[in-house]
C-alpha cells in the first residue's frame, strides 16, 4: 500500500500536488467553457437561425481526438498546461451550449409573460429568471463536461508530462511499477465522481423549489435529462 | 495558414495512399475497431436500458453506473489493461466500451421510460403481452431518442480508437502517434483530419439510418 502512494521524485509533486494539479487542468477549462456558453448560449437563443450553424462546428471540433489537438496546438502554446486545457475548454463549450439553450428555451412562456408584465426588462428578465428556471439543464451539463474533462486531462501525459495523474502512467511503464498506473486510474475516477456528487449538492442548494434526491425526477423536470450532448447532436444531424 | 497547409501536403503525398501504412488501410483499421466496439456497446446498453425503461426502475442505479463509466479515465484504463492482460485486441475494446455503454444505457432507460403513457395502456388493454408492448409499441417511439445515443457513443468512439495507436495497433491514430515521435506535424494534422471526417460520416449514417427506420408518424410527431 505504501508504494501506491510512493510517486516517483520524476514527477515533481506528491500525490496531493498532482491531485491539485489535475484538478486545475480539468476545471479550469469547464469554468473557461461555461464563461464562453453562457454569452453563445444566449445569442443562440435570441437569434434562431445561428443555433444549427454553432451546433454544426461544435460537433466537429467534438469530433477531433485530444491528443490531435494537444499535438498540433504544441505547435503555438508548447508543451504547457496551456496545451492541454485549451481543448478541454472546447469540449466543455460543446456540452454547454446546447445544455443551456435547451434550458433557457424551456421556461414557459407564460412565465416570460408574467415576467414582463411584472415590469421587468429584457437583462433582468434574463438573470432573474430564465437563468434560474435553466439551473437543472445547465448543471447536467458542467456534470458532463467536468466528469469527461477530469477523464481527459491524463492523455496529456503522451505531450511530454502535462497530464498530471496520468503521467503516473508513463511512469508504470518506465519503472515497471502497475500500481501507479492503478493510482492514476482510480484516483482520477474518485475525484470525477466527487466532482460530479458536488454538482448535484449544488443544484439542490441553487433549486430550492424543486423536489430534492432523485426521486423527485419522476415527476420529471426540464433538467433531469441525462446527457445534454445527446439532444445537442440530435439537432445537429437534422 | 499553417494547418491548411499541412492538410494538402498530407493528402497530396502519394506515399500516404498505399501500402500497410497506407489511408485506406488506416481507415479500414479503424471502421473495424469502431464497428466492434459499438456492437459490444450495443449488445449490453441497449437490452438492460429497454428493460429497466419499460419498468421504470433503476433509473439510480443506471445513473450511478453512468457516472461511474464516464469518470473512468479512458486512456488511463487503457495502460491499465495493457498491463493487466498485455497486448492485444481486448484491452484496446475494454476502454472503448467502458466509453461507450453509458450514453447508450442512459439515453435508452430515458427515452423508453419517457414514452407518452396512453399509447402503452391502451396497447395493455388490448391484451398486448409487456414484450410485445416493448418492442413493438415503446421501442418505436423511443427510437429517434436510442438512434441519438447511439449516435454519440459512436462519435465517441471514433474519436478515441485512436488511442489504439498508443498500444502498438492501427487505425488512425497511427498517424497522430506517430507523428508526434517523428514531430511531423503534416501526418498529425492528417490524421486528425481523417478522423473527424469520419465523425462526420457516422453522423450521416446514422442520420440515414433513422429515415429508413424511423416510422414516418413517430417523426412527424418529433
Amino acid at each position: 500500500m505504501n508504494r501506491f502512494f510512493d510517486i516517483p521524485s520524476d514527477l515533481q509533486h506528491d500525490w496531493f500536488g498532482l491531485i491539485g494539479l489535475h484538478l486545475r487542468e480539468a476545471l479550469l477549462p469547464v469554468l473557461g467553457g461555461l464563461l464562453l456558453a453562457l454569452p453563445l448560449a444566449q445569442l443562440c437563443v435570441r437569434l434562431r437561425w445561428l443555433y444549427p450553424p454553432v451546433l454544426w462546428v461544435t460537433t466537429v471540433l467534438y469530433a477531433i481526438p485530444s491528443l490531435a489537438f494537444f499535438v498540433v496546438l504544441i505547435d503555438y502554446t508548447g508543451q504547457t498546461e496551456l496545451t492541454v486545457m485549451i481543448p478541454l475548454t472546447i469540449y466543455s463549450l460543446v456540452v454547454l451550449v446546447p445544455a443551456i439553450v435547451d434550458g433557457v428555451r424551456s421556461v414557459p412562456q407564460e412565465t416570460l409573460a408574467a415576467a414582463t408584465a411584472m415590469g421587468f426588462g429584457p437583462v433582468r428578465r434574463y438573470v432573474q429568471v430564465q437563468l434560474p428556471i435553466a439551473v437543472p439543464a445547465i448543471i447536467a451539463g458542467l456534470r458532463v463536461a467536468t466528469v469527461s474533462s477530469i477523464s481527459l486531462v491524463s492523455v496529456g501525459m503522451l505531450i511530454g508530462n502535462q497530464g498530471a495523474l496520468g503521467n503516473l502512467l508513463h511512469d508504470a511503464q518506465i519503472y515497471n511499477r502497475p500500481e501507479l498506473a492503478w493510482n492514476s486510474v482510480i484516483t482520477s475516477a474518485v475525484l470525477a465522481v466527487l466532482a460530479d456528487a458536488l454538482l448535484v449538492v449544488l443544484r439542490i442548494l441553487l433549486t430550492p423549489w424543486m423536489p430534492s434526491g432523485v426521486r423527485g425526477a419522476k415527476t420529471k423536470p426540464a433538467g433531469v435529462r441525462p446527457d445534454p450532448a445527446v439532444p445537442a447532436l440530435e439537432d445537429a444531424a437534422r | 495558414m499553417n494547418v491548411i497547409n499541412f492538410v494538402n501536403a498530407f493528402f497530396s503525398d502519394s506515399a500516404h495512399w498505399h501500402g500497410y501504412d497506407g489511408i485506406p488501410t488506416r481507415v479500414w483499421e479503424h471502421v473495424q475497431y469502431s464497428l466492434e466496439a459499438l456492437a459490444l456497446a450495443a449488445v449490453i446498453g441497449l437490452p438492460i436500458g429497454l428493460v429497466t425503461g419499460h419498468y421504470g426502475r433503476g433509473g439510480n442505479v443506471l445513473s450511478l453506473v453512468a457516472t461511474a463509466g464516464r469518470a473512468l479515465p479512458t486512456f488511463g484504463l487503457l495502460v491499465v489493461t495493457t498491463i493487466v492482460l498485455g497486448f492485444g485486441m481486448l484491452p484496446v475494446m475494454i476502454p472503448l466500451v467502458v466509453l461507450a455503454v453509458p450514453p447508450i444505457l442512459v439515453t435508452t432507460y430515458e427515452a423508453v421510460r419517457s414514452v407518452d403513457p396512453s399509447p402503452v395502456d391502451a396497447a395493455r388493454g388490448m391484451g398486448m403481452g409487456e414484450s410485445g408492448i416493448l418492442l413493438r409499441v415503446e421501442l418505436p417511439v423511443a427510437l429517434p431518442l436510442i438512434f441519438g445515443g447511439l449516435r454519440s457513443a459512436a462519435i465517441q468512439i471514433v474519436s478515441t480508437a485512436t488511442i489504439a495507436a498508443y498500444v502498438s495497433l492501427g487505425g488512425l491514430g497511427r498517424y497522430i502517434v506517430d507523428g508526434l515521435y517523428q514531430h511531423d506535424y503534416e501526418k498529425v494534422v492528417g490524421g486528425a483530419t481523417l478522423v473527424a471526417g469520419m465523425a462526420l460520416a457516422t453522423l450521416a449514417v446514422f442520420w440515414a439510418a433513422a429515415k429508413v427506420t424511423v416510422s414516418p408518424g413517430v417523426r412527424r410527431s418529433n
